[in-house]
């Protein structure tokens, strides 16, 4: 398959999503037993971890030691927002569509509390008929669901309304989503053995960090599908992720998944707190601005090939990313090398269900020339990604928040990656 | 071959059948709660619900932006600037206009829509390096400055749970709410 022009599907050099399925890739192979060239007299030795037996069994699995590349960026914590700042997920560097606990992303306003959960409650209380409190050991028993769903804060990939493409990576751009198996209990069974007042509209989040975060949903929301989670992945929250309860609002920005959840209090108005007035709002071009923008919109992106990445050589290269949707499922994922002119359609290769990050792949066969990758995805609600300048036609530049627009990888000819605007 | 077909069919169709009744467990005994909540009363709660919205009351006390001229030098100013204008911390409390040709700088003044906002914020989250330090009193005292630096109040004006909701900030209407 030199050329694999039949299976070509779009331009500069998209291959057809079928070579994916159970075709092995006969070029691939061919270039990748030839890099494997240069230890040729070491080749076939056997290694010394094959001579000696390792450590055994742990009591709490760590990465190897051959991957500590592979992490969050902190960035240099400011004595002047003291435990404030975000943590980015690595998204090039990850594969799959389950984003590790230590790598899940962090957005936090004062820090991490450590919290032990003998000593912590949650209250419910507001247009209730009574109020309750409930500690850690009450809320074990309670009946539970599983879901694995995206959490994205509303700020991710922010940068790229501004006028100048940011030179950046899949994680320095859009790293503040990630993906997890939440398990707790739905919020309606709580909210039900409180009562809720019939006058009731809205509900009230609050976190027992130092900020003690708060945030107003709708009611209607909050008995639908919200649960108050305290396990991920299969373990107890990590407390960065808000040990030992976290609100999980499916779909809606990160924020209102209020972590080290201690108060739910139930109103007829939202409370109008500041991270839902000053912060979490758009100011569009004629200066009103929107607030309780909830829902995170269809998105996707490409994470490999991505910023700053090298390709080494001319030849065949997997195109792969995630796509999500806080109104449901992936439907379809396009790709396009030649800057928006032709699209493929990619194979969607993973997604657990409805709100769960998918991941697409496609096959790509550089030939040397500059491309540019973009990819587009249409979720189960018909809605499609807009392009960049759609976007800003609606919001304007003053935005920041919710920007879910096709972004797109430059690739010179030197095989250099990076953000560009198209 | 058209056997294992059949069979493979019985299968799925048994699944689905599983599922279904799955499915309606989970509407009905599936979720009945254990109803392990502790009955508390409102007022055991006074400490920790920090919620001050114009909906909930705001706790007793007042204050002037007189007397907050003191705390907010001293424990504001390192990192929101003397004049609240921006500082090292860079969260600018004073200034811009919304309706400006540039970039508008949006602040406590320019931007917020609600006065009481400004005390929910403070009592909870702020001094940043020492949060809840205040007692109420100081926070009317502080959220006084604030607005006084803002041009809203005069130095004198007493905010307490009554006046503070009756503010009208100059950004009140500039505000769509996207849940409607
Ligand atoms: C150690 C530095 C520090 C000190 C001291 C401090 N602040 Fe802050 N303040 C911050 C930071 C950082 C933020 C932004 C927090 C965030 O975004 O989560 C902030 C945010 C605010 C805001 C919200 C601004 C906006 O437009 O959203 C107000 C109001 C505020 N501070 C008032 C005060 C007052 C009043 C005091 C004194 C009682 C004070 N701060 C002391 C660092 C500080």
């Amino acid at each position: 398959m030199a050329e694999n022009s039949d299976l070509a599907v779009a331009g500069n050099g998209l291959l057809s999503r079928r070579l994916l399925l159970g075709l092995s890739l006969g070029g691939a192979a061919a270039s990748a037993s030839s890099s494997l060239l240069g230890a040729e007299a070491t080749r076939f030795v056997i290694p010394e971890w094959s001579k000696k037996p390792g450590p055994g069994p742990s009591a709490y699995g760590q990465p190897s030691p051959f991957t500590t590349g592979i992490q969050r960026d902190p960035g240099r914590a400011n004595p002047l927002y003291p435990g404030g700042g975000a943590s980015r997920t690595p998204l090039h560097q990850l594969r799959g569509t389950i984003t590790p606990n230590g790598l899940h992303f962090e957005r936090h306003h004062a820090g991490v509390p450590a919290i032990d959960p003998a000593g912590h409650q949650l209250v419910i209380n507001g247009l209730v008929k009574k109020s309750l409190s409930f500690n850690y050991d009450d809320l074990i028993r309670y009946p539970m669901v599983s879901r694995i769903q995206f959490l994205e804060c509303s700020g991710n990939s922010g940068a790229l309304f501004r006028d100048n493409p940011p030179d950046g990576t899949a994680q320095s751009i859009h790293g503040l989503v990630s993906c997890a198996e939440w398990t707790g209990i739905p919020l309606s069974v709580l909210l039900e053995d409180a009562g809720v007042d019939t006058a009731a509209q809205w509900l009230s989040a609050v976190g027992a960090d130092a900020a003690s975060m708060g945030r107003s949903i709708p009611l209607s929301k909050a008995l639908d599908d919200v649960i108050v989670a305290l396990f991920q992945n299969g373990e107890p929250l990590r407390p960065e992720q808000g040990y030992p309860m976290r609100l999980f609002v499916p779909g809606w920005e990160g924020n209102v998944s209020v972590k080290w959840l201690t108060q739910l209090k139930l109103s007829r108005e939202p409370s109008q707190f500041r991270d839902e007035t000053s912060k979490y709002t758009d100011t569009l071009a004629d200066r009103s601005s929107l607030q309780f923008t909830f829902p995170m919109g269809v998105k996707s992106i490409i994470t490999s090939p991505s910023g700053h990445m090298q390709l080494r050589e001319q030849g065949l290269y997997q195109i792969e990313g995630l796509a999500w949707s806080g109104a449901g499922r992936i439907s379809k994922v396009e790709v396009s090398a030649d800057g928006g002119n032709s699209w493929a359609e990619a194979l969607i290769d993973s997604q657990a269900g409805d709100k769960s990050l998918a991941r697409f792949r496609l096959p790509w066969r550089w030939n040397g020339s500059a491309a540019k990758l973009i990819s587009r995805a249409t979720d189960s609600s018909g809605a499609i990604q807009p392009t960049r300048t759609q976007l800003l036609s609606e919001k304007g530049n003053l935005a920041f928040y919710h920007f879910n627009a096709q972004q797109c990888w430059g690739v010179d000819t030197s095989g250099l990656v990076n953000n560009v605007y198209v | 071959m058209n056997r294992s077909l059949g069979y493979a069919a019985l299968v799925i169709l048994v699944s689905a059948l599983n599922f279904t009744v799955h499915a309606q467990d989970k509407t009905a005994a599936f979720f009945e709660s254990p109803d392990l909540g502790n009955e508390i009363q409102q007022q055991e709660l006074v400490p920790l619900d920090l919620i001050a919205s114009d909906e909930s009351p705001l706790p007793a006390g007042n204050g002037t932006a007189f007397q907050g001229r003191e705390i907010y030098a001293e424990k504001c100013a390192a990192c929101h600037g003397d004049d609240g204008k921006g500082g090292p911390a860079n969260q600018p409390l004073v200034g811009g206009n919304i309706h400006s040709s540039e970039s508008p700088l949006r602040t406590v003044g320019s931007f917020w829509p609600h006065a009481t906002t400004l005390f929910d914020y403070i009592r909870r989250a702020m001094p940043a390096n020492a949060p809840k330090s205040l007692s109420d009193t100081e926070v009317y005292q502080v959220v006084a400055y604030v607005l006084y630096m803002n041009g809203l109040i005069d130095q004198y004006a007493i905010i307490n749970a009554d006046s503070l909701p009756l503010l009208i900030m100059p950004n009140a209407e500039g505000f769509i709410d996207m849940s409607k």
